[in-house]
C-alpha cells in the first residue's frame, strides 16, 4: 500500500511543477467581476470627480429648474428615500441636506449611477460605509434621472 | 475479501488523484468500469468561471424543473412548476395561487415528466422551456427572460400527459397526447370500465404557441382509437409537417396492463400529419365540443396571475377524416419514438423488443402513395411493417427505451434492462460503442439532440436507480445523472450528480444561447403595475375594507415600511402587499410573519408579492425579512399587534417612532 501512497505523492509533486508553466489564461466564461480589493485604489482616483462619465465640462448647473426638481423629487420618493432623510440627520445613509454644497454635481451623478466602484476606491466613502454597514445599492438610475435627482438635492439645499 | 477490498480503495485513491493532475498517459489498470484519466479535468468549472450548457431537467415526483450547468452538474435553479413552493411563495402567494388553479380547483402537486426547448427552424432559439403535468394533464410555459413559469394549461379529454410537451421545428405546436385513453369529458363518462373498447378514447392536443408573447390555445385535439399514448417527436426538415406517437396497449387492455398490454408481437406508431389537420380545420370539419379547462397566466406587469375556466375545444376525429392518421407496426410496445436531424429515419424503441426499428420517411411517403397498407384499425390505415421499414438494429442490448442524435450519423439509444447506453450507426444499423450506467438508464440528452444542430459534446443519462453511487442517506436516494463525453469515437464517463425528484427527460443548449436572451436582472419599480404596489415610503400605509386589511409595505436594504402595526381585530384578513424597492442585481427581499399558515414570500427587486395571514389569536406577532440582505439584515423586523374582535384599539401604522403612548 505504502507503494502506491508514493507514487501518488510523486504524481502530485509533478504535477505541481508541471502545472507551474502553466498561462494565466482567464477561463472561458467568467463573470467579469473580478474580486474587489479591500485596500482602496486612491493613486488613480479623483475624489472631487469619482469614476464615471460624468465631468464638470459635461455636467452644468444653471438656475433651478422647477419641472427637473418636480421629477427629481418623485424618482427620489421611490428610489432614494426610504434610505435619506432630506435633513442632516442619518437613517441608512447620510441625510441630504447639504450634499450639494459637499460634493459636486458630477461627483453625485457618478455615485448614484454606479456606486460600487466608487464605494471601493474613495477614501470618504469608505469611512462612510464603516459608518452605515450598508453599501448604497445601485438602483438603476438611467443619465437622466440621476441629474434630476441632483436638481432636486439643489432645490433642498437652497431652502 | 477484506484486503482486497482495502486494494480497490487504494486504487481508486490513485485513480482520483490521477484524474486531479489530468496526467492521460497514466491511465489505471484492472478498475472496472473506471473513469478515465482526465475525466476530473474535463468536467471542473473554476470557481467564478460558468458552465457551457445550460441542463433543464424534469423533476418527475417533484413537479418542478432543474436547471444544471454542464459539465460541471452544478444545480444552479429549481423552477417550480406544477408543486407548491413555499421557499418561493410558489402556490403561497395571492399572486402565484392562481398558476395552480385547474377545472378540479387548486392542485398542489404534479408529475413532470419531460422539458422542450422553443425551437425556430429545428434549432433552440432560447426563449421558453415547456413541461407537462402527467397526472392532472397540463403543459407549462417557462420564459427564459427570468426562468418562472409564465403560462399554464389545462388539457381536456385527457388522462396522463405524458405523450407531451413536444414540439414541431418552430415551435408552433407543442402536443399533449393521453397516456390512459378516457371517455371524453362530461356527462357521458359515467360508463362501464369494461367498456374500454367502446368509449374510451385518446385525444392528442395540438396546442399553438405564439411566437411574439408565446401564449399558448389549443388550437384541436385528434379524436383517435382508444390506446396508450407514450412519447412522440415532430417531422423536422423533410418532414416537417407530421408528427410520430408511440403507442402501446393497442390490445386495448382496461386491467393488468403488466400482461395484458403485452400480447401483441407489435403495437404502433403514429404518423400524423397535422398540415391535413390544419386544412380540416380551415375547412371547418373541427367540431366544437363542452369541456372545462383552466388557463392561467402570469402577468409580468402587474406581477400577478390569473386563471380563466374555457369552455370549448375543437375536435377532429382521424377515423373519420381520412389522411391525418397512420399506424407504423412497431414491435413489443415503443416507448421512444425519436426523429433524427434530418428528418428521414424515425426510431422506435419497443421496450420488450430485441432489435430497434428504424423506418424511413421517404419510404412512409411511397407506402402512403402506393396504399400499402395491411387493413385497418379502428378505421385507421395500417402502413405494412416492410414498407416502411430502413431497417433493424440486431441485439442491440434489452429494453431500449430513448434514442439522441449527434448530427454526425449516429444515435445514442439507452437500455433500461441492460443498463448501457448504445451507440450506433444510421445508415448501416451497426452498433459502434457501448458504455454502462450505473443503474438503469432512462431518458439521455444530448444538448440539441432533438434538434436540426446538435452540439455533441456530451451525453447525459438519466438514471432510475442510484443504490451504491453515492453515500447512503436511508431508504429514499437522489437519482442520479451520468454525463459522459462523446466527443470522441468513444462514449467516456466523466461525472456522476445527483438530481432532484426523479429525472426523465431533459434538453441541454449551449449557455450563449440563454445568457444572451435578453434576461432580465431586475423588474423597473416604475413599470410596477401591481394594484397593490407602494413605490415610496411615503405611499405605504394600512387601509382597512370590512375586515379586511390590506398593507402596502415597501421593503429595502434593511427595513420595512411600515413595520408597527396595530388596530387588527380577530376575525380579521390581513393582506400584506410586499414591494421591494430594490433595483440592483441579487437582492431579494423576504417576508415572513409568525404563525402564518402558508409560506414566506420572496420578492424581486422591483416586485410586489403578497402574503394573506389570518391571525389566530391575540397578542404582538413578530415579522422579518427571510432572506440576508446587508450587515443589518438582523434588523430587518417589525411588529403586528393582534386586539380581540371589538376592539376599539384604532388602526395605526409607523416606521421609526419609538415613542408612542401606550393605549
Amino acid at each position: 500500500m505504502r507503494v502506491f501512497f508514493n507514487l501518488s505523492f510523486l504524481l502530485l509533486v509533478t504535477s505541481i511543477i508541471v502545472s507551474c508553466g502553466g498561462s494565466g489564461k482567464k477561463p472561458g466564461n467568467t463573470t467579469g467581476d473580478e474580486p474587489k480589493s479591500m485596500i482602496p485604489d486612491t493613486e488613480t482616483y479623483d475624489p472631487n470627480r469619482g469614476t464615471g462619465k460624468f465631468t464638470a465640462e459635461n455636467v452644468t448647473l444653471g438656475a433651478l429648474d422647477a419641472a427637473m426638481v418636480s421629477a427629481g423629487e418623485d424618482i427620489s420618493k421611490t428610489k432614494c428615500q426610504s434610505c435619506h432623510k432630506l435633513t442632516d440627520e442619518k437613517l441608512v445613509g447620510p441625510g441630504w441636506k447639504g450634499v450639494t454644497t459637499r460634493r459636486t454635481a458630477h461627483w453625485i451623478m457618478n455615485f448614484i449611477t454606479n456606486p460600487d466602484p466608487m464605494i471601493d476606491k474613495d477614501p470618504a466613502l469608505q469611512a462612510q460605509l464603516e459608518l452605515c454597514l450598508v453599501r448604497m445599492p445601485n438602483q438603476n438610475l438611467n443619465d437622466e434621472d440621476a441629474r434630476k435627482v441632483v436638481e432636486f438635492m439643489r432645490q433642498n439645499d437652497s431652502q | 475479501m477484506y484486503y482486497q477490498q482495502q486494494q480497490t480503495k487504494q486504487l481508486y485513491a490513485i485513480v482520483f488523484v490521477i484524474t486531479l493532475l489530468s496526467i492521460t498517459s497514466c491511465k489505471p489498470k484492472n478498475v472496472a468500469n473506471a473513469i478515465s484519466g482526465d475525466a476530473a479535468a474535463k468536467v471542473y468549472v473554476a470557481p467564478g468561471s460558468h458552465d457551457e450548457f445550460y441542463n433543464f431537467v424534469s423533476g418527475g415526483f417533484s413537479g418542478q424543473m432543474s436547471v444544471y450547468g454542464l459539465p460541471s452538474g452544478r444545480l444552479l435553479r429549481v423552477i417550480p412548476v406544477f408543486s407548491v413552493d413555499p421557499e418561493k411563495g410558489w402556490g403561497y402567494s395571492e399572486e402565484t395561487k392562481p398558476m395552480l388553479n385547474t377545472s378540479h380547483g387548486f392542485v398542489p402537486w404534479d408529475d413532470l415528466h419531460h422539458t422542450e426547448l422553443s425551437q425556430t427552424k429545428g434549432e433552440i432559439n432560447g426563449k421558453w422551456v415547456f413541461a407537462n403535468a402527467n397526472n392532472t394533464p397540463r403543459l407549462a410555459r417557462v420564459d427564459l427572460k427570468t426562468f418562472r413559469t409564465a403560462e399554464i394549461i389545462e388539457l381536456p379529454n385527457s388522462g396522463g400527459n405524458h405523450s407531451s410537451p413536444f414540439g414541431t421545428e418552430n415551435s408552433e405546436y407543442i402536443v399533449a397526447g393521453t397516456r390512459f385513453s378516457v371517455p371524453a369529458d362530461g356527462a357521458g363518462g359515467d360508463v362501464p370500465i369494461g367498456s374500454y373498447k367502446e368509449n374510451f378514447k385518446g385525444h392528442i392536443s395540438f396546442v399553438s404557441v405564439d411566437q411574439n408573447s408565446g401564449e399558448m390555445n389549443i388550437a384541436f385535439q385528434l379524436k383517435t382509437p382508444g390506446v396508450n399514448f407514450d412519447l412522440a417527436r415532430c417531422g423536422r426538415a423533410k418532414s416537417h409537417g407530421w408528427f410520430f406517437f408511440s403507442c402501446y396497449n393497442t390490445e386495448q387492455a382496461n386491467t393488468l396492463l403488466e400482461v395484458n398490454a403485452s400480447q401483441k408481437d407489435k403495437d404502433f406508431i403514429m404518423a400524423v400529419n397535422w398540415k391535413k389537420a390544419e386544412e380540416y380545420i380551415k375547412a371547418g370539419k373541427g367540431q366544437k365540443m363542452d369541456v372545462r379547462y383552466a388557463h392561467n397566466k402570469y402577468d409580468e406587469a402587474t406581477h400577478t396571475a390569473t386563471s380563466e375556466i374555457e369552455t370549448e375545444v375543437l375536435v377532429l376525429d382521424v377515423a373519420e377524416l381520412k389522411d391525418i392518421c397512420y399506424f407504423i407496426p412497431c414491435p413489443k410496445s415503443p416507448h421512444g419514438c425519436d426523429v433524427d436531424p434530418t428528418g428521414e429515419y424515425i426510431v422506435g424503441s419497443g421496450k420488450l423488443a430485441a432489435l430497434i426499428p428504424v423506418f424511413s420517411f421517404d419510404k412512409l411517403q411511397k407506402a402512403i402513395a402506393d396504399k400499402a397498407f395491411d387493413g385497418e384499425f379502428e378505421g385507421i390505415p395500417i402502413i405494412k411493417y416492410e414498407a416502411a421499414l430502413h431497417g433493424e438494429v440486431k441485439k442491440p442490448g434489452l429494453g431500449p427505451l430513448h434514442t439522441e442524435f449527434d448530427g454526425k450519423g449516429n444515435a445514442y439509444t439507452s437500455f433500461f434492462v441492460s443498463s448501457e447506453v448504445v451507440k450506433w450507426n444510421i445508415k448501416d444499423l451497426t452498433v459502434i460503442d457501448r458504455a454502462p450506467t450505473f443503474y438503469s438508464v432512462g431518458h439521455l440528452c444530448i444538448p440539441g439532440g432533438n434538434t436540426t444542430k446538435p452540439t455533441p459534446k456530451y451525453l447525459i443519462a438519466y438514471n432510475k436507480i442510484t443504490k451504491d453511487r453515492y453515500l447512503p442517506t436511508g431508504p429514499e436516494l437522489a437519482q442520479s445523472a451520468q454525463l459522459y463525453d462523446i466527443s470522441g469515437d468513444k462514449m467516456q464517463l466523466i461525472l456522476d450528480f445527483p438530481t432532484i425528484g426523479e429525472p426523465h427527460y431533459a434538453q441541454a443548449a449551449l449557455a450563449s444561447i440563454i445568457e444572451n436572451n435578453g434576461q432580465i436582472k431586475i423588474f423597473k419599480i416604475e413599470d410596477n403595475k401591481h394594484p397593490y404596489v407602494t413605490k415610496s415610503e411615503d405611499d405605504s400605509k394600512v387601509v382597512r375594507e370590512g375586515n379586511k386589511i390590506h398593507v402596502y409595505m415597501s421593503s429595502i436594504r434593511s427595513h420595512f415600511s411600515p413595520d408597527n402595526i396595530e388596530g387588527v381585530r380577530m376575525g380579521d384578513e390581513v393582506y400584506f402587499h410586499v414591494t421591494n424597492l430594490e433595483q440592483d442585481w441579487d437582492v431579494p427581499h423576504g417576508f415572513a410573519i409568525k404563525g402564518a399558515d402558508n409560506a414566506e414570500l420572496l420578492i424581486m427587486p422591483g416586485e410586489t408579492q403578497t402574503l394573506k395571514w389570518v391571525p389566530d389569536r391575540i397578542g404582538i406577532f413578530p415579522m422579518y425579512c427571510t432572506d440576508f440582505c446587508s450587515a443589518l439584515h438582523q434588523e430587518m423586523q417589525g411588529y403586528v399587534r393582534v386586539s380581540p374582535a371589538g376592539s376599539n384599539v384604532p388602526l395605526t401604522f409607523s416606521l421609526g417612532k419609538n415613542s408612542t403612548t401606550p393605549k
